[in-house]
């Protein structure tokens, strides 16, 4: 099938396929279940409206992410919500889009503080299963006129709808970053410090652990704003951290947003949010399985590499979730092991129902990514 | 303004019903007086009154669960109601409903400052929230003027927002999870104290929904570390077009003020005649607040009065302390009751694209014209979500009919220009018959079809949100 440029496209070639479709965007994140079924690949880009004065931007889903973020440089802002590119852990080529994150809801270190790529999706159009043209939100960051399908639309990894524009919040690029960094800590301690710090006033914008490596923590902000604060933090919370700043600071962020110490692990990976306190626990409880990890989000981010083989640890990984709370999603394996293995955290019955039912009406002939998410 | 007939049936079978209520409910808890139920007659939208069939207030979980069987078993719609400060009569009874209120679900669970959150019942009031973590130094974020009466079932009800909110967000960015009590009284469990959601967003969606797909009961919610300190700086102008540009110029600077709130010259004056905040007598002003410790503070009021100045600024006055900072919030936190004092008013809701303000506020000067009816403009300038007070007299027949006409004109030139018909507010029964200007008959059927998902028989507050004409089918 030809790539789709435009959603009236879009919206016919919905309303008269007759099969499942796999819908591919910049095709860089691929995660879930495998879909049979015809591609569906749609590239609708471009930049509709961008006012830097009141942080917005309406583009185009297929709009490259990298488009976006140069755009967007040239005016001193950003993407708030950093999202990581997937290319590097899964070695997928293609360019990323802004649908692809939002549709996976992807977000990076920043998440912590600023908010998931959910927050910063203000409105959004998409075409649904049944082929109709969908609009909701708007433009603005409070809205509450009638119900918030962006925020379903958001992490519904293409199954209810096919995003075609998105209303995006960005962000002022802060006048300096800088990165307070110590090694040596075990994950127990470092999520202490990490939650010390998140828990001060000092506005912390990244806080993360490379097990085995570096324990992490950003300020951003005016230059004599995260001088003061850093030197607070390393008077405090944070004693015995140094000062990593500039573009120094910017790349051990990258790695952690990409979880790039991963990539060159073989075997499964495994993203697992909990409530951070509960990250080292679960690490002692995987043991020796986990061949590698890294603790973002203060520690309610665990990306765990362990061995695909078997469950990839999915049993032991959720029974532990079991006791905790949280979800996991196994984010790399090969298709084969994706297909037997739950790929997406399963939903306590009642909930599981409600997104059966949900994606019953959003998609009441089952083409869009059947299965992906297990529903 | 319409609600549906109550039904015969239902009406017919209230003794029936009331008795079942008793049997799952202390007997305290089931109101039917007449006298009493006058508190539930209506929320803060008071023009629009209704008796109910009967009001609950169950303490817990389990009761709201029993109460939400037996209105499922006989099929009585149900009204939620979190504490009554509904501005667009979301907890606006019908004859034939039952309130729930959720007054008596006021617990804090769990405090967890080295995960940062909290879990409370779901009337707790907003301010009460923060009341329980701020002498350890943390705070909750979302501040919705009411927050000294309004609760957490409501705020989530409603996604309420508040001044500060261009820094901290909404109530949907620090909603970590819900506990939550369906149609059918099933209890379910959506999110926790980690982040974002491990399937479909289902929090994403409950928040905002109106009571329409659930009982929220219990309510997990991200607390933040207070910061160093907070000094406002006001600044007057003497046109409306140059503080929008003020706005503008400072928000691409990078700067994040935690608010930036904007009042227009009906509303100083009225104001300063009701509160004496010293306010200059100007066209517009903006009262802009700043986070952080003494130096930051310092830095970034300097950078803001240096982009104020080159906008031939009327008057700048930079708080130096505490109570000069009161006396500057001091106007702006007074602007609604200052109105009151002359007359009756409607507050709207509506949002803009912040370049959009000089138009939108020459067009509602119109307006105001037009329709013979005064009004005075409060904004929260950061985020677009404006706030135009009309005043009229409720004693007079007609003008409510006619202030109701200017609102909707306001709203639909809100959505006209980029923006929407509720910011923080909700649709309630006030915006209901409105929503075909901002959503087309698919957009509002693949809502409805949320609902029907939530709430097959359309039980929970059933009049709200949805036209009633594009409702009536499904509300059966």
């Amino acid at each position: 099938m030809k790539r789709i440029e435009s959603e009236a496209e879009l919206a016919d070639v919905i309303a008269g396929a007759n099969g499942a479709l796999r819908v591919k965007g910049g095709g860089t994140r691929d995660v879930g279940a495998p879909v049979v079924g015809e591609v569906l690949e749609v590239g609708i880009a471009g930049v509709t409206l961008y006012e830097p004065g009141s942080l917005t931007l309406v583009v185009g889903a297929g709009t490259p992410v990298a488009e976006i973020d140069a755009l967007l440089a040239a005016d001193g802002q950003r993407l708030a919500f950093e999202p990581m590119d997937h290319r590097v852990l899964l070695g997928t080529t293609g360019a990323p889009t802004i649908g692809g994150a939002v549709a996976a809801n992807v977000s990076g270190p920043r998440r912590i503080q600023a908010g998931a790529a959910r927050d910063f999706t203000l409105g959004a159009r998409f075409v649904d299963g049944a082929g109709r043209v969908v609009k909701n939100g708007g433009r603005g960051m409070k809205n509450v006129t009638g119900y918030d399908l962006v925020k379903l639309m958001a992490g519904s990894w293409g199954t209810l709808g096919v995003l075609t524009e998105l209303s995006l919040k960005v962000q002022a690029m802060p006048e300096v970053q800088a990165t307070l960094v110590a090694d040596g800590l075990n994950p127990k301690d470092a999520v202490a410090k990490l939650s010390a710090a998140l828990g001060s006033p000092f506005d912390v914008t990244g806080a993360a652990h490379l097990v085995g490596g570096r324990t992490q923590v950003r300020l951003e902000g005016l230059s004599g704003a995260v001088s003061y604060r850093a030197k607070a933090l390393q008077d405090g919370a944070l004693a015995g951290f140094e000062l990593v700043e500039g573009a120094a600071s910017a790349a051990h962020w990258a790695e952690v947003r990409d979880a790039a110490p991963l990539a060159a692990t073989t075997g499964a990976i495994w993203k697992v949010s909990v409530k951070p306190g509960d990250a080292p626990g679960i690490l002692d409880a995987l043991g020796s399985r986990v061949a590698g990890a890294i603790l973002d989000w203060g520690g309610g981010l665990m990306w765990l590499a362990l061995p695909e083989e078997g469950d990839c640890g999915a049993g032991a990984i959720r029974t532990e979730l079991a006791r905790t709370g949280g979800h996991a999603t196994l984010v790399r394996a090969g298709a084969e092991t994706r297909a037997a293995v739950r790929v997406f955290q399963p939903e306590p019955t009642p909930i599981a129902a409600l997104n059966r039912q949900l994606k019953a009406k959003f998609d009441p002939r089952g083409l869009l990514n059947p299965g992906l998410m297990g529903v | 303004m319409q609600m549906p007939d109550p039904r015969e049936d239902i009406l017919a079978k209230k003794d029936r019903i009331v008795a079942r209520l008793r049997e799952v409910l202390p007997s305290d808890a089931v109101i039917d007086d007449g006298i009493e139920l006058k508190a539930y007659e209506c929320d803060a939208l008071s023009a629009y009154r209704c008796p109910p069939l009967c009001a609950v207030l169950p303490a817990s979980t389990e009761e709201v669960s029993a109460v939400m069987k037996v209105c499922h078993d006989e099929g009585v719609p149900v009204v939620p109601r979190g504490a009554g400060t509904s501005l667009a009569g979301g907890a606006l009874p019908t004859a034939d409903s039952v309130i729930l209120g959720v007054a008596r679900l006021t617990e804090v669970l769990e405090v967890d400052y080295a995960n940062r959150f909290i879990r409370v019942e779901a009337g707790r009031t907003n301010l009460a929230v923060t009341g329980a973590v701020e002498a350890d130094g943390f705070f909750y974020a979302p501040d919705p003027s009411s927050q000294l009466a309004c609760a957490i079932a409501g705020n989530i009800a409603m996604n309420s927002g508040g001044a500060h909110c261009l820094k901290y967000g909404v109530t949907t960015n620090n909603l970590l999870g819900v506990r939550m009590v369906m149609a059918d009284g099933e209890v379910v469990e959506i999110g926790g104290a980690h982040l974002d959601a491990g399937g479909l967003d289902l929090l994403g969606l409950v928040c905002g929904s109106e009571g329409q797909l659930g009982i929220v009961t219990e309510a997990t919610l991200r607390i933040l570390a207070k910061p160093e300190g907070a000094r406002p700086v006001l600044i007057g102008f003497d046109s409306n077009v140059v503080a929008g540009a003020c706005v503008s110029d400072i928000i691409k600077t990078g700067i994040v003020p935690v608010a930036i709130e904007f009042m227009d010259r009906p509303c100083i004056e009225a104001t300063e005649a009701f509160v004496h905040a010293g306010y200059p007598d100007c066209e517009a002003l903006l009262i802009i607040e700043v986070e952080g410790s003494e130096a930051e503070i310092e830095d970034q009021l300097g950078r803001i009065v240096a982009i104020a100045e080159r906008h031939n600024p009327v008057q700048i006055r930079e708080s130096g302390s505490a109570e000069e900072s009161a006396r500057i919030w001091l106007g702006r936190k007074s602007a609604f009751g200052a109105m009151g004092q002359i007359n009756d008013y409607m507050c709207l809701d509506g949002t803009i694209p912040v370049g959009e303000l000089p138009h939108v506020l020459q067009r509602i000067a119109e307006l105001s014209e037009h329709y013979g009816l005064r009004v005075g403009n409060v904004f929260h300038a950061g985020d677009g979500n404006m706030h135009p007070l009309i005043l009229y007299n409720a004693n007079e027949p007609g003008q409510l009919e006619k202030c109701e006409a200017m609102g909707a004109d306001i709203l639909k030139l809100c959505v006209e220009v980029g923006g929407c018909l509720t910011g923080e507010h909700g649709v309630g029964v006030e915006k209901r018959e409105l929503m075909g200007t901002q959503y087309s008959d698919v957009d509002l059927d693949v809502q409805m079809a949320v609902k029907d998902v939530f709430d097959p028989d359309w039980i929970l507050n059933p009049a709200k949100v949805f036209p009633l004409g594009v409702s009536a089918a499904r509300r059966g």
